[in-house]
């Protein structure tokens, strides 16, 4: 791959020893296809002499095939991984490239320009130092040009190139560019970066990319390359107050107990007090523990493990942190989400939330607003879809460690993952802990669920039907509620179409409204476990997500999901209510089973099947069983049963 | 103490985290264990990543019966130094069907011992995560490849259904069947490889290095006569050559470049000063344009 320098032919030690003090910088480029991004980056890794002989014999030949420079070669071929996408002629993902010189190593994230590109700009912006924005000097200052700073800036980076790029096709203006460089900068400086440097370019014919252009006589800043090779990577984290995820506890035996984790932000030697973020427990640093021996210090980015001196508490998803400086440690916060996937986020819908080394359950409580990515400006919303942007509450199953991503990149993040299907379908900046969740605390009551139950002589459940409209749902459950009143229990009975005259009489059948609906009864259903009641509810339930986040509110043994297994063409031909009749018809959207899905449980406490049996059978099965299950300590009478 | 860590140490401490986070999160996973030098490197950042205990997965690896004696020796050596748990896997219908690299050509030789005896392995121990040294400079279709990459219950991985991974969090849900292949030299170059070893002075397999060594040349490789195993044809000659591997796998299909490279130095200096990509030694990659995104597509690491 030639590198430049003398010294690999002179005296490749020292060239070695010269390699090992070379620093690392991570930088994204953003602009479309027709900003000549590709060509860009394919020349940087040309002029890098990384392209090797192989590589550039398939270059030659494709770009006499695909190519779109004539018998000139594309350097833009160079960079197209898929071979859809090169048949297409388009870049669909986020790629990860690799060239190095004599000072720097660099990884670039080359993201496409169209339309994923809020999905594949964030993913590659992560973990990027600074960005390359390209502006088309014949067009100026785009909005595609103000989307991708927003998203850069969204994503925390502070430091940005402009590369006005084609310098060529306005006959090297200095007018031009100084018009474009102003523009920039002005609708730049509410994005809060730290530095902007802008660069006449041509990535076509070279100029200012490696060495300056002898066509800009009047530009006297660095070249691209210069710039990359120079700008300060300062480990910024290392400002800040020490935290360190566990990641994983190491005990090889009884006498080595080591908390393993990458340092998010800061630094800790031995002897310094570090603290718990959770509980508050404090230690000190006994050690500083790696294979190559232990460490008098380490800072923000080594993956370490320590010891400490005192035996508390700590598991993985714990953070340590620095006593005088601690995270917030909340389970209400708000944050800014990106949406990812092509359903859209529901709110109310339970999904799972992944940030250090914590998952947790979440729910987006409040879509506050949209952001509208072109224009920055504040949209209402219901739902977030892809690649739509949107300020959240949210509301976690358990309280995580975490700081504003604002004030620390390393601690502030999280990913949000679907409880079905496992795909990674958002990604989150916190903002702040909301202050309910710091302030209000949970009442404790001298009087509670076990002893409301006990009085009761009762073992306090969830039935929850869920089935096709038309199933036999809420027959069958007033005839188990009959059962259970004569057997002297006290039951509450929530029915799909009583609450919505009430409670939930503000909601509409969207797939948004329907998780909202779910949510408010299962809430509901709580509030009477918690006084004791045996609830019978009564729902379609269309979703899995719900009907198990309804699962997750309550104990163990305290739900018991009843699927009332009735096929569609069954419930159709009873059609109670002359729903169906509609729905076909084309009078009534969202119907489930028509046009909007039902999942069905996978695995169910309780199936009953109403083609097949009675629903008088089917009650007396569902009230056995759950007696079976010691549902009932006692009847009325007293004697055992 | 250095304020800014060098990008040697950067790319190490992202191995570690990524290899911790694996072992963590995952019921079941493995190592795979190629012999490689990417593989000794890899071996390195496990033995680093949980020091002073053993790395909590076995290391495996799929042996097609082709690979060059000194890695098998060198594999047992490695295994027995380090003591960790070797699992070797061979798909024993391949050989029961007289499957070899002189007899069926390179893309079904490659399929059924590597890309079926890495599934079959796969299914039988039930592993729910396997690591691999595979890094994203290799191959252009690497490029866009995960840390943690997906794969059905068939082993088959969708370019168009990976999960986008953000700053240092990876998403380890898998359902049953499921599983991930996980990188973590994903942002490795090769330079990045050969100055970890020279600066940690990590073993490799002596083929790595030049010396005279028996050769045939065919298709216009340099094959090592690395057993009775391959047979001249008619025109072909046995010749005593300097070489060395750049690339270490089944003999029949990786060729030898002449070199008088018998250092890491000077290993590392022939690599800068040459103008071929490392791949350009393996008979696989050049079947067809996108062939190896083919073979990913098909389960092949």
């Amino acid at each position: 791959m030639a590198h430049q320098s003398d010294l690999i032919a002179e005296d490749i030690t020292a060239y070695l020893k010269a390699q090992e003090e070379k620093s690392m910088l991570r930088f994204i480029t953003c602009g479309s296809v027709d900003d000549g991004k590709s060509t860009l980056i394919g020349r940087l890794l040309w002029d890098s002499k990384l392209v090797f002989e192989d590589h550039l014999a398939a270059l030659e030949v494709d770009s006499k095939k695909v190519g779109t420079q004539g018998d000139d070669i594309d350097y833009a071929l160079l960079l197209d991984g898929l071979q859809a996408e090169r048949e297409q002629g388009i870049t669909i993902d986020v790629a990860y490239r690799f060239f190095s010189t004599e000072k720097r190593k660099f990884i670039v994230a080359d993201t496409p320009g169209h339309e994923q590109y809020t999905r594949n700009m964030v993913t590659g912006a992560s973990t990027a130092d600074l960005a390359v924005i390209l502006i088309d000097a014949r067009k100026g200052v785009l909005t595609q040009t103000r989307r991708h700073s927003y998203l850069v800036s969204l994503v925390g980076i502070r430091k940005v190139l402009v590369a006005i790029n084609k310098m060529d096709l306005v006959d090297y203006s200095a007018g031009t560019f100084a018009g474009i460089e102003q523009d920039y900068r002005a609708f730049a400086a509410q994005l809060g970066f730290e530095e902007i440097t802008c660069i006449p370019i041509s990535a076509l014919r070279g100029d200012n990319i490696i060495n300056p252009s002898g066509q800009t006589d009047w530009y006297q800043g660095p070249t691209l390359m210069t710039c990359l090779e120079t700008v300060q990577v300062d480990n910024a984290a290392l400002g800040l107050p020490f935290r360190m995820p566990v990641q994983w506890v190491n005990r090889p035996d009884l006498d080595f107990r080591g908390f393993c984790g990458t340092i998010a932000s800061g630094r800790v030697a031995p002897g310094d007090t570090v603290t718990v973020a959770g509980s508050g427990q404090q230690s000190r640093v006994a050690r500083i523990v790696t294979m190559d021996g232990d460490l008098e210090e380490a800072v923000a980015g080594q993956a370490i493990t320590l010891i400490l001196e005192d035996e508390i508490d700590i598991s993985r998803g714990d953070m340590l942190c620095d006593p005088l400086n601690r995270p917030a440690h909340a389970d209400q916060l708000e944050a800014r989400v990106v949406w990812m996937q092509d359903d859209a986020l529901l709110p109310g819908r339970s999904y799972l939330l992944k940030t250090g080394a914590t998952t947790v359950p979440v729910q987006i409580t409040d879509l506050k607003y949209k952001v509208n990515v072109n224009t920055l400006e504040q949209m209402a919303g219901k739902t977030l879809a892809l690649n739509e942007i949107g300020v959240c509450n949210l509301s976690l199953g358990k309280a995580v460690s975490f700081d504003p991503y604002q004030e620390n990149r390393g601690t502030g993040n999280f990913i949000l993952i679907d409880r079905m299907t496992n795909a990674t379908v958002g990604a989150g900046m916190i903002d702040f802990a909301l202050r309910r969740a710091t302030n209000i605390h949970w009442q404790a009551l001298d009087v509670d669920k076990g002893s409301r139950a006990s009085m009761k002589n009762q073992k306090p459940a969830v039935l929850w039907f869920t089935g096709l409209s038309g199933a036999g749902k809420s027959t069958i459950a007033n005839l188990v509620e009959k059962k259970l009143h004569s057997l002297g229990k006290h039951t509450y009975l929530l029915d799909g179409d009583n609450v919505r005259h009430g409670l939930n009489r503000d909601l509409g059948f969207t797939d948004a409204d329907r998780v909202e609906n779910i949510r408010r009864v299962a809430e509901a259903a709580r509030l009477f476990v918690d006084a004791g009641m045996v609830v019978l509810v009564s729902f379609i339930s269309p979703f899995r997500s719900e009907r198990s986040m309804a699962r997750e509110m309550l104990e163990e043994e305290e739900f018991y999901e009843v699927y009332v297994n009735t096929p569609l063409e069954v419930c159709e031909a009873r059609d109670p209510k002359g729903l169906y009749k509609k729905a076909r018809a084309g009078q009534l959207q969202n119907f489930t089973g028509i046009d909007s899905a039902y999942e069905a449980p996978e695995n169910p406490e309780i199936t009953v099947n109403t083609a097949e049996s009675q629903p008088d059978e089917l009650a007396e099965e569902i009230v056995r069983t759950i007696l079976g299950d010691d549902f009932v300590y006692e009847i009325p009478d007293g004697t055992e049963r | 103490m250095r304020i800014n860590m060098t990008h040697l140490r950067q790319l190490e401490a992202e191995s570690i985290h990524i290899i911790r986070e694996v072992a963590a999160e995952f019921e079941n996973p493995v190592m795979l264990y190629s012999i490689g030098k990417d593989s000794s490197v890899m071996l390195r950042l496990a033995l680093k990543a949980f020091y002073p205990a053993k790395p909590p997965f076995p290391l495996m690896h799929i042996d097609t019966t082709w690979k060059f004696k000194e890695m098998i020796e060198f594999r047992d050596r490695m295994a027995r130094e380090h003591g960790f748990d070797l699992l070797i896997y061979t798909n024993q219908d391949g050989v029961d069907q007289g499957i070899t690299p002189f007899t069926h050509g390179s893309a079904l030789y490659t399929d059924v011992m590597k890309t079926e005896g890495l599934k079959q392995a796969l299914n039988k121990y039930r592993f729910d995560a396997a690591f691999g040294g595979a890094r994203r400079d290799e191959e252009k279709s690497r490029a866009k490849e995960r840390i943690y990459s997906f794969r059905s219950e068939t082993h088959r991985w969708d370019p168009k259904n990976q999960r986008p991974e953000l700053w240092n969090i990876y998403n380890a849900r898998v359902k049953p069947g499921e599983s991930i292949r996980t990188f973590p030299l994903s942002n490795w170059t090769e330079l990045d490889i050969w100055q970890y070893i020279y600066l940690e002075n990590i073993p490799i397999v002596p083929l790595y290095y030049s010396k005279v060594r028996p050769v045939v040349e065919r298709d216009g490789m340099l094959i090592l006569m690395d057993d009775g195993r391959i047979k001249l044809a008619p025109g072909e000659e046995v010749q005593m050559k300097s070489v060395r591997f750049r690339t270490l796998g089944c003999y029949p299909l990786t060729g030898a470049v002449e070199s008088d490279a018998a250092t890491l130095p000077e290993i590392i200096q022939e690599m800068l000063l040459t103008r071929t990509s490392e791949r350009q030694g393996r008979l696989i990659d050049h079947d067809q344009a996108g062939s190896m995104e083919k073979k990913k597509q098909e389960g092949y690491f």
